[in-house]
C-alpha cells in the first residue's frame, strides 16, 4: 500500500488525478447532502403530522378526565396541555352565530403553532401561546357573522369576552373544516364563568402530551390499558395532502438532482480514467520490463485509485455535511423546532456511492493497464487485449443502476434515469458517428475546411465518443438551467399566488345566480360552482361496510364520515383520469381514497343521502392536484345518478388583498352561506414550496459542477492526440493558421452536433420528467432550442481557441519529443 | 538451477509472424551466448531483426522456436509474471526513446525499480546514482524539463541502480544528437566497467559497436558469419 500511496502522491502532483478527484467529491457531496436533507425532512414530516394533532399523544373523552389518567400523564414527565370542545351560540348586539368553541390551557398547542392576525385581512403571524384569560380569538367567518371585529366584546353563555385576534390557522383543524362550526378559541380558565358546562352537555375533553419519542411510546403503552368507556387515544393521521404533495415533489426533485450529479460524475470518472490509462500505458510497460508482475501493477494502480477514492469520498462527505447546514438554513421555517444532530448514515451512504462509482467506472479501464505487454517499450503499437468497452462499462452501468434505485428509494425514477441515460448515450454515439462521417463527405475548396472535415472522418470513433460525452454534459447543463426553470415555474404555477383563497359553501340552488352576480361585481371573477350532496357509504358490492372493516385510522374516519359528492357532465379540467373511463352512469373516485379504502374499478358503491340510497359502479379513478387550492371531490357522479337529491353549491374564489370587507356584505345578503378562509393554508403551502425550491437550487449547484466536469473531461480527452497531430502537420509545413483553422472546423462541427443532440435530449427528458415523474404540465421552451446549439458552438469555439493556443505555442519538436 | 556460467544463452531462436499474405520470417535459427563481464554489440540494418532479438532475449516477446536461458533459468518455461520477476532481478534496460515515466521526477524514475522490489533504501540509492551520472542538481525535475541527453542519463541511472547482471541497450543514442550521444555512450561504458555489468547493445552505429569487445551481425534474420 505504501507503493500505491507513493504513486498517488506522484500522479496527483503531476496533475493526472484532478478530474477524477473532483468528480468523486462532487458526487459524494451531492448524494450526502441530499441524504442529510431527506433525513431532516423525514423528521420534519413526522413532526408536521404531530402538529396536525397539536401534540404527540392526544386523549379524547366525552366526560371530564378521571384523576388517575391526569396523574399518569403528569407523572410521565411529558409536557401537557388540555382543551374542552363544545358547540355554543355566540352573541353580540343581537346577532348570534353557532360557534365551535375550543377552550385551551395556555401551553396549547404542544406541537405546531396557532397563527393569528391583529385584524381582518392583516398579515398573520405565529402565536406563542393560546388566548389570555378573558379574551377570545375568532375565525374570520365568525367575526363577519357577528360583526365582532378585534376589540369588540361578545357574550358566550354568561361570560363577556373580548375579541383579541383573528384566528387564521389552527394546526388540529387540517382540511376537515367543512364539517365544523366556525372556531371560537378561548382560555380554559374562563369556561366555568360561562356556565355552559352542565351535566348532559355535549362536551369533548382533550388531554395533550408531548416529549421524547421513547417517553411517548411508553406513555401510549400505559394509557392503552387504563382507558375506560368513552375515552380514546388519537393517533397520527396525515391530513393536509396539499403540503404533503409539495414535500413529496420537492424530495423527488432533490433525489433526481443528486442522481444526475452521480451519473455525470460517473461519466467524468470514466473519461478521466480513460485518459489516465492512455497516459500510463507506456509507464506500465516500462514497469513490466523492470520486473513488475501483473498482480503488482494491479495492486499498485488499484491501491492508488482506492486511496484516491477514500480521500475524495471523505472530502465529499465533509462537503456534503457542510452543505446540509446551508440546506438547513434554507429550510429553517419548514423544519421549525430544533432537530437532533444529523445521523452519520447519509455521510456513510455518500461515501459508498463514491466508491461504487469509482469501482464501476474506473476499474474496468484500469484493468487494461495490468495487461499491457512489456514489448510496448520496444514496439509502441503493441497493446494488450483491450476488453470490450461495452462489457467494461456494463459493470459500471449495472453498479450505477443499483445505486440509483437504492439512492432514489424510487424504482421508477431510478429505472427512468438509468434506461434514459443508456439510451441517450447510445443514440448520441450513433448519431454522432453517422453525422461526423456524413459531414466529412462535404467537399469544399477552402483548405482549412477540407482538412477539418477530413479530420472528422479520420477520428470518427474518438470524435463520436467525444461528441457523445459532450452531449451528455451539455444535456445535463441544459436540463439544469432551462428545463429546471421551466419545471420550477410549472411547480409554482400549481399553487399560484392568484389561487383561490376562500371557499364558499351552502349556496342554495335559488341563490346561485345572485351569488355569482355578487362575486363578479366585487372583483372575485366568475368562479365555477359545483353542486354538492353529502352522503355516507353504506355498502360496497352489496355488503354493508362500517369503520370496523378497516384497521387503518384514516380509512376508519373516512368511512365513518359523510362524503362530499358532486355531479357533473364532464370532469373538471384539473382532474386527470388515472384508470378507467368517465361514463354517464358510473362514479369517478379519487385514486388515493380508492386505494386506502380498497375500492377497485367495477366495485358497486351504495351511498345513503339523507335517508335515501343510490348505487353505482366505480368506472374511473382520478388523480387530483391537491396543491391547486381548487374545489376537489373524492367522488363525482354523472348528473342522472345524483340530480334527484337535495344539493347545495360550493365554489372557490379569490378575494383580492384589502377587500376582505366584501365578505361582510356577502354574509349580510346571504346569511345562510358559509365562507371559509383558506388563505392561511395556501400561504403555508406556498412557503413550503418556496423553501423546498431554495433547497433544491442548492443541490443543483453540485449537479452543475458535475456537468462542467464532464465537459472538461471530454475536451481534454483527445488533447494529447491533437497536440501530436498538429505538431506533425507543422513539421510538414502547415502554417499556424492552417493548423488552427482545421482544428476550429473540426471542433465547431462537433460542437454544433453535440449542441443539437443535447437540446433534443433535454427537451425530451424534460417532458418525460414533467409528465411521468412530477405530474406537471411543461410547455416547450423556445429559449432551450436556441440555447443548446449555441452553447455547443460557443463551448467548442472556446476550446478550439484555447487548444490551438496551447498547440501552437509549444514548438513542434518539444511536443514530438514528449510524445515519443 | 544454473546449468552454465553464461549469463545468457540463446539456442535456435526463430520468430515468424503472420502477415496479410502468408508468414513473415523475422529471425531464423539464432544461437548466441554471452558470458559475464562481456560487452556484445548486435548490429544490422534497419529491419534486420535486431530489436526483435533483443525483445526475445529479455523475454518481452515469445519466440516461435528455440530457447533462451537467462542467468541459468529457461525463460520460456516461465509464465509472463515469473519472467517479469526474473527481469527485475537480472536485467537493466536502456531504450532509444528513454521510456521515463512522465509523472515521476528524475529521482522517482530511478528509484522505481528498487521500489518495485520493496527496497527500503530506494531513494538513497537513486540519489547516489543520479549524482554519479552528473544529475545531482536535477533530482526533482520532471522528464519534460530535461534535455534528451539528460533524460537518457536518468535512464542509465535507472538501469544501473539495480546492479543488473546484464544490461540490454536498444539504440541508446538513436534519439540524441551526436554530442549528447557520445556523452551518454561514454557514461554507459564507464558505468559498465565500474559495476562489472555484462552488456548487450543493439545498434546500427558501427562506431558505437566497435567499442564493444564482440560484434554480432544480423542480416535477413540470421547471424552473418
Amino acid at each position: 500500500m505504501s507503493a500505491a500511496w507513493r504513486m498517488l502522491v506522484r500522479d496527483w502532483r503531476a496533475g493526472e488525478l484532478g478530474v477524477l478527484a473532483a468528480a468523486l467529491v462532487v458526487a459524494v457531496a451531492s448524494v450526502t447532502s441530499v441524504g442529510f436533507f431527506a433525513d431532516r425532512v423525514g423528521q420534519a414530516l413526522e413532526r408536521d403530522s404531530h402538529q396536525l394533532l397539536g401534540a404527540d399523544v392526544v386523549l379524547a373523552a366525552d366526560h371530564p378526565w378521571p384523576r388517575h389518567i391526569v396523574e399518569l400523564l403528569h407523572g410521565s414527565g411529558a409536557r401537557s396541555a388540555e382543551a374542552v370542545n363544545f358547540i355554543s351560540m355566540a352573541l353580540r348586539n343581537g346577532q348570534s352565530q353557532l360557534a365551535g368553541v375550543k377552550a385551551v390551557s395556555e401551553s396549547y398547542p404542544l406541537r405546531g403553532r396557532l397563527r393569528t392576525a391583529p385584524s381582518l385581512g392583516a398579515p398573520d403571524a405565529p402565536a406563542s401561546q393560546g388566548p389570555q384569560k378573558g379574551s377570545v380569538w375568532l375565525e374570520e367567518r365568525l367575526i363577519t357573522a357577528l360583526d365582532a371585529p378585534v376589540g369588540a366584546t361578545l357574550r358566550l353563555g354568561k361570560a363577556e369576552l373580548r375579541v383579541a385576534a383573528v384566528l387564521t390557522l389552527e394546526p388540529e383543524r387540517g382540511a376537515a373544516f367543512f364539517n365544523l362550526a366556525p372556531r371560537l378559541m378561548m382560555n380554559v380558565a374562563d369556561v366555568p364563568a360561562t356556565g355552559l358546562v352542565q351535566p348532559g352537555s355535549r362536551i369533548s375533553y382533550y388531554l395533550y402530551a408531548a416529549g421524547e419519542p421513547a417517553q411517548m411510546k411508553a406513555l401510549e403503552g400505559r394509557l392503552k390499558g387504563e382507558l375506560g368507556r368513552g375515552e380514546r387515544l388519537e393517533t397520527l393521521e396525515s391530513g393536509r395532502p396539499e403540503i404533503r404533495n409539495s414535500i413529496d415533489r420537492g424530495q423527488r426533485f432533490l433525489a433526481l438532482t443528486a442522481l444526475l450529479a452521480a451519473v455525470l460524475a460517473g461519466v467524468a470518472i470514466a473519461l478521466g480514467t480513460r485518459r489516465f490509462v492512455e497516459r500510463h500505458l507506456d509507464g506500465c510497460a516500462v514497469m513490466r520490463c523492470l520486473g513488475a508482475t501483473q498482480a503488482k501493477l494491479l495492486a499498485l494502480y488499484g491501491g492508488e485509485f482506492l486511496l484516491l477514492g477514500l480521500f475524495a469520498c471523505a472530502l465529499g462527505a465533509l462537503a456534503g455535511y457542510a452543505a446540509q447546514a446551508g440546506i438547513g438554513a434554507a429550510l429553517a421555517e419548514l423544519v421549525r423546532a430544533e432537530l437532533p444532530p444529523p445521523a452519520p448514515w447519509p455521510a456513510l451512504q455518500g461515501f459508498l456511492v463514491g466508491l461504487v462509482l469509482l469501482l464501476g467506472f474506473a476499474v474496468p479501464p484500469l484493468m487494461q493497464l495490468q495487461g499491457v505487454p512489456a514489448l510496448r517499450v520496444i514496439r509502441r503499437e503493441a497493446s494488450g487485449t483491450k476488453p470490450s468497452v461495452l462489457a467494461a462499462y456494463l459493470v459500471g452501468m449495472g453498479a450505477l443502476a443499483g445505486l440509483l434505485i437504492w439512492q432514489a428509494g424510487d424504482v421508477k425514477l431510478g429505472v427512468y434515469i438509468v434506461a434514459g441515460f443508456a439510451v441517450a448515450v447510445a443514440v448520441f454515439f450513433l448519431v454522432a458517428w453517422v453525422g461526423l462521417r456524413l459531414a466529412s463527405r462535404l467537399r469544399f475548396r477552402h483548405r482549412a475546411l477540407r482538412y477539418g472535415l477530413a479530420n472528422l472522418r479520420r477520428h470518427a470513433r474518438g470524435n463520436a465518443v467525444q461528441v457523445a460525452s459532450l452531449a451528455v454534459g451539455l444535456t445535463a447543463l441544459l436540463l439544469l438551467t432551462f428545463t429546471r426553470n421551466d419545471l420550477v415555474d410549472a411547480w409554482r404555477r400549481a399553487a399560484p399566488p392568484d389561487a383561490p383563497n376562500r371557499f364558499v359553501l351552502g349556496v342554495q340552488p335559488d341563490q346561485l345566480a345572485a351569488v355569482k352576480q355578487f362575486l363578479s361585481t366585487h372583483g372575485a371573477g366568475a368562479p365555477e360552482f359545483y353542486p354538492m350532496v353529502r352522503g355516507r357509504v353504506v355498502q360496497v358490492n352489496g355488503q354493508p361496510v362500517s369503520e370496523a372493516d378497516y384497521s387503518e385510522e384514516r380509512a376508519r374516519r373516512l368511512i365513518e364520515r359523510e362524503f362530499n359528492l358532486s355531479y357533473l357532465d364532464e370532469l373538471p379540467a384539473h382532474n386527470a383520469i388515472a384508470a378507467g373511463r368517465w361514463t354517464r352512469d358510473g362514479l369517478s373516485v379519487e385514486e388515493g381514497i380508492a386505494q386506502r379504502l380498497g375500492w377497485k374499478l367495477g366495485d358497486e358503491l351504495t351511498f345513503n343521502v339523507g335517508g335515501q340510497t343510490f348505487r353505482a359502479p366505480v368506472t374511473s379513478l382520478r388523480r387530483l392536484r391537491w396543491d391547486s387550492m381548487k374545489v376537489n371531490f373524492f367522488v363525482i357522479a354523472p348528473p342522472r345518478v345524483l340530480d334527484g337529491f337535495p344539493a347545495s353549491f360550493i365554489s372557490a374564489f379569490r378575494v383580492p388583498n384589502g377587500r376582505e370587507a366584501v365578505l361582510n356584505d356577502l354574509a349580510g345578503q346571504f346569511p345562510n352561506i358559509t365562507v371559509v378562509d383558506i388563505g392561511a393554508a395556501l400561504r403555508q403551502a406556498q412557503d413550503v414550496i418556496d423553501q423546498l425550491i431554495g433547497a433544491v437550487q442548492f443541490i443543483f449547484l453540485f449537479a452543475l459542477g458535475a456537468g462542467l466536469l464532464v465537459l472538461y473531461a471530454a475536451l481534454v480527452a483527445t488533447e494529447d492526440e491533437r497536440r501530436r497531430e498538429a505538431a506533425v502537420m507543422r513539421v510538414y509545413g502547415a502554417s499556424r493558421a492552417q493548423v488552427a483553422g482545421a482544428q476550429r472546423v473540426e471542433f465547431l462541427a462537433m460542437g454544433l452536433l453535440a449542441g443539437v443532440l443535447a437540446t433534443a435530449a433535454a427537451a425530451i427528458i424534460g417532458q418525460l420528467l414533467a409528465r411521468r415523474v412530477f405530474e406537471l404540465d411543461l410547455p416547450p421552451g423556445g429559449a432551450l432550442l436556441v440555447a443548446g446549439p449555441v452553447a455547443g458552438l460557443l463551448l467548442l469555439s472556446l476550446n478550439a481557441w484555447l487548444s490551438s493556443r496551447k498547440v501552437l505555442r509549444a514548438s513542434p519538436a518539444l511536443i514530438l519529443r514528449e510524445s515519443v | 538451477m544454473k546449468t552454465t556460467s553464461s549469463v545468457l544463452i540463446a539456442r535456435g531462436i526463430g520468430k515468424t509472424v503472420r502477415s496479410g499474405d502468408g508468414e513473415l520470417v523475422i529471425l531464423r535459427d539464432i544461437d548466441l551466448e554471452v558470458t559475464p563481464g562481456e560487452a556484445v554489440a548486435v548490429v544490422g540494418a534497419s529491419g534486420s531483426g535486431k530489436s526483435t532479438l533483443l525483445a526475445l532475449l529479455a523475454g518481452l516477446d515469445s519466440p516461435s522456436s528455440g530457447s533462451v536461458t537467462l542467468d541459468g533459468v529457461d525463460l520460456f518455461s516461465l509464465d509472463e509474471d515469473r519472467r517479469a520477476e526474473l527481469r527485475g532481478r537480472t536485467l537493466g534496460f536502456v531504450f532509444q526513446s528513454f521510456q521515463l515515466l512522465p509523472a515521476l521526477t528524475a529521482l522517482e524514475n530511478v528509484a522505481l525499480p528498487l521500489e518495485l522490489v520493496g527496497s527500503e533504501k530506494a531513494e538513497a540509492l537513486a540519489r547516489q546514482m543520479l549524482q554519479r551520472v552528473g544529475l545531482g542538481e536535477r533530482l526533482h525535475h520532471y522528464p519534460k524539463h530535461l534535455s534528451g541527453g539528460e533524460q537518457q542519463r536518468v535512464a542509465l541511472a535507472r538501469a544501473f541502480v539495480v546492479r543488473p547482471k546484464l544490461l540490454l541497450a536498444d539504440e541508446p543514442t538513436g534519439s540524441l544528437d551526436a554530442q549528447s550521444g557520445a556523452a551518454v555512450i561514454g557514461l554507459l561504458f564507464e558505468l559498465n566497467r565500474e559495476y562489472g555489468t555484462t552488456l548487450l547493445l543493439v545498434t546500427h552505429d558501427e562506431a558505437l559497436a566497435a567499442r564493444c569487445a564482440r560484434i554480432v551481425r544480423l542480416s535477413g534474420g540470421r547471424i552473418a558469419p
